[in-house]
């Protein structure tokens, strides 16, 4: 999951990396009320998911409350880059004498951590890296050994840091690396870390990505998720614990495993193609099980998506069993209609692999409506295309 | 031959009195693998009956891996442990220096994965780690570590390394008539265990695999270097095939690993890597098995 920079902020406030004090708005009012509490200048930054901002307008300097109060208005319901902006972060203006760049991450290609640093921040670091990577320092971290003084040491040595700055930096170096493991980050960034023209070190800007896959033990994490951005299917799937990703298209796609059903939408992708350039609708990993309230619940969510005109279920039996997947379909139709929802769009089914025939002798012997049934993956992804380019 | 494991392989559950753990220790048994006995440290001495599905397998609960492989000379454990307590079930049997571990856990924070395995270097990499995340390894008819299914296919010259379970096993059966020396999921996280390339350097070197299939999928450069790799080590004809070419930019795909981020990990250009590395990439499941099937006509 990826921060906000309000929410990195407080993060990083937790753990002793040094912000500037701010709050976040969701109205022009609360920014004022902010700007006020604060004194002096602020500056009045839209919190969205994208780089760019200040590009697109979305950053503004402001001398009093009313000012920030009328920046906030212009900026909250702003589009930049497609993310629609619901909170503004209010924070203290600060000059600048020079900018900086710390981060640590993931590394997947080494499987480990990874520490960068620079003392030209303030830019892509993407950009950096391409045009100038001498001037960013690449220092691998052991996981068990982390990140003491003398590691820290290493790092802003490493980038080029002097004087004062450099026993400053360390110290970042080694608050912002609690950040990383006490939260289960894959990614902290301080971009720009800066000095103050009165020599003060400060994040002023940060990017944070946590694990998801971590959640069962830092539950607070659960806070930082935008419920108001979330896709209104995506946050149903998840209320059901479904595996779901919308996507645009007009297919709608079932399947069990992640990797079958990112190749299901690729063959959707490709059969529509040739019918209008249909596409797949979503990503939705029914996983192993496949009962038949999970292909009820799976189903019922894929079918309100109104841009679905029509449903390829793609299941191959591996450890599951053709026969209780066919079962759990005819099922979900009848569950389906106790709950009042009709189902009126086609539905392509292909089972294949275990117990594949008393599966399709199940699916033709209900003979649900709108229910075709075909047996290899690409014609039925063709089939389902064709239906869905039909409507 | 096969790679990783073979008929002499001596299998140890860790978690094994778990649901998940006794329903595939079942499976296991089934398909022929010598599964010798089980761990819980909470368990110990219990006595699990298995006979039902091998006559000799009345299987003890040991207190420790390391207890385990000394009582019945096991070489591999299967761990079916859930995520809090995978990291401790990892290092405990680098500990005792099992040769190779297969981590089927789904969900473990990527945190403890890379803390296992820089442990498991620092102990000098005796142990083979297949996982996390990932349906195990099958070697047919020899010996079968996870959760693959033994019943789609038989031995063969066809060696198989894939991110993916269901692609495994969708593949498997595509060329069920030709037979598979091994079939490797080493999983879809982004940090890994066993990769690409340790398979594809064992596949090289083995005698019964006369070709390889690879299967990738979005996120990270994994099968950019593999495909580096194939181009100046591997031999034998390899067919590819990348999952993920509609997948969104920043969007995980179900697999915790599958996530393009800004313009790195996409399916594009782990196919243009492949393909220049000389690679036949099939557009679809059934394309990369017809492509395997036209060489396989030539053994």
């Amino acid at each position: 999951m990826d921060l906000m920079e309000y929410q990195a902020k407080e993060l990083f406030a937790k753990h002793g990396v040094p912000v500037l004090p701010g709050a976040v708005a969701e109205t022009s009012e609360q920014a004022s009320q902010v700007a006020e509490r604060i004194g002096g200048q602020v500056v009045v930054k839209a919190q969205v998911k994208t780089g760019g901002r200040g590009k697109a307008g979305g950053v503004k300097l402001a001398e009093d409350p009313a000012q920030a109060q009328e920046k906030a208005a212009a900026i909250l319901g702003m589009d930049i880059k497609g993310h629609t902006v619901h909170r503004v972060l209010v924070t203290e203006a600060s000059d600048i004498a020079e900018e900086y760049y710390v981060s640590y991450l993931l590394d997947r290609a080494n499987r480990t951590f990874l520490a960068m640093a620079s003392v030209e921040g303030g830019v892509e670091i993407e950009q950096l890296a391409v045009e100038r990577p001498e001037a960013l320092a690449k220092i691998p971290v052991d996981p068990l050994a982390g990140v003491d003084a003398a590691k820290a040491a290493e790092i802003a040595d490493a980038a080029g840091f002097e004087g004062d700055v450099r026993d400053e930096v360390i110290g970042v170096l080694q608050t912002l690396w609690t950040v990383f493991t006490a939260e289960d980050a894959t990614l902290v960034e301080v971009n720009p870390l800066v000095k103050t023209p009165d020599g003060k070190i400060v994040a002023l800007d940060g990017k944070v990505t946590l694990d998801e896959n971590a959640e069962y033990r830092q539950p607070e994490h659960a806070a930082f998720e935008d419920k108001s951005a979330a896709d209104p299917l995506e946050a149903r799937a998840k209320e059901k614990n479904l595996n779901y990703v919308k996507l645009e298209g007009e297919v709608g796609v079932i399947g069990n495993g992640a990797g079958l059903v990112m190749s299901t939408l690729d063959v959707v992708a490709y059969a529509g193609e040739e019918f209008n350039g249909v596409k797949p609708a979503n990503f939705l990993d029914i996983g192993g099980g496949a009962s038949a309230e999970v292909m009820a619940n799976g189903l019922e969510i894929i079918l309100s998506d109104p841009d679905v005109k029509s449903v390829f279920v793609n299941v191959f039996g591996g450890i599951t069993a053709c026969d209780a997947v066919a079962n759990g379909i005819v099922h979900a139709f009848e569950l389906l209609e106790s709950r009042g929802d009709d189902i009126t769009k086609p539905l392509v089914v292909r089972l294949d692999g275990n117990n594949a025939d008393e599966g399709r002798r199940i699916l033709d012997e209900a003979a649900l409506p709108l229910l075709e049934r075909v047996d290899t993956m690409d014609g039925a992804a063709r089939r389902a295309a064709e239906l869905a380019a039909a409507k | 031959m096969a790679i990783f494991l073979n008929e002499n392989s001596k299998i140890i559950v860790q978690g094994i009195t778990g649901a998940e753990g006794t329903k595939h220790t079942q499976r296991m048994l089934k398909a022929g693998a010598k599964v010798v006995g089980g761990v819980n440290a909470r368990k110990a001495g219990q006595e699990l009956d298995f006979t039902e599905f091998d006559p000799d397998a009345m299987l003890t609960v040991y207190g420790s891996v390391a207890e385990a492989m000394e009582k019945t000379g096991a070489n591999v454990s299967v761990a079916f442990v859930p995520p809090k307590f995978t990291k401790d079930a990892v290092n405990e049997a680098v500990d005792a220096g099992i040769e190779l571990l297969v981590v089927i856990t789904e969900g473990i924070p990527v945190h403890d994965t890379a803390e296992f395995w820089a442990y498991a270097q620092s102990n000098g990499n005796k142990t083979r780690i297949v996982g996390p995340n990932c349906p195990g390894v099958i070697s047919p008819g020899k010996s079968n570590a996870g959760i693959i299914p033994a019943d789609i296919t038989d031995s063969g010259p066809i060696g198989l390394v894939s991110k993916s379970g269901t692609l495994t096993y969708q593949m498997m059966y595509e060329l069920r008539d030709i037979g598979f020396s091994t079939c490797v999921g080493i999983g879809g996280d982004p940090v890994i265990g066993t990769t690409h390339i340790d398979a594809l350097e064992a596949f090289e070197a083995d005698p019964d695999t006369k070709a390889i299939v690879m299967i990738g999928e979005i996120g990270g450069d994994a099968e950019e270097r593999a495909a580096e790799y194939i181009k100046a080590n591997v031999t034998k004809p390899v067919v590819g095939y990348v999952a993920g070419f509609t997948a969104p930019e920043g969007k995980t795909m179900g697999h915790a690993g599958a996530i393009v981020s800004g313009s790195s990990g996409t399916a594009q250009a782990k196919q243009e890597a492949l393909e220049a590395a000389g690679v036949r990439v099939g557009k679809t499941p059934s394309e990369t098995a017809r492509l395997m099937r036209e060489i396989a006509a030539s053994f």
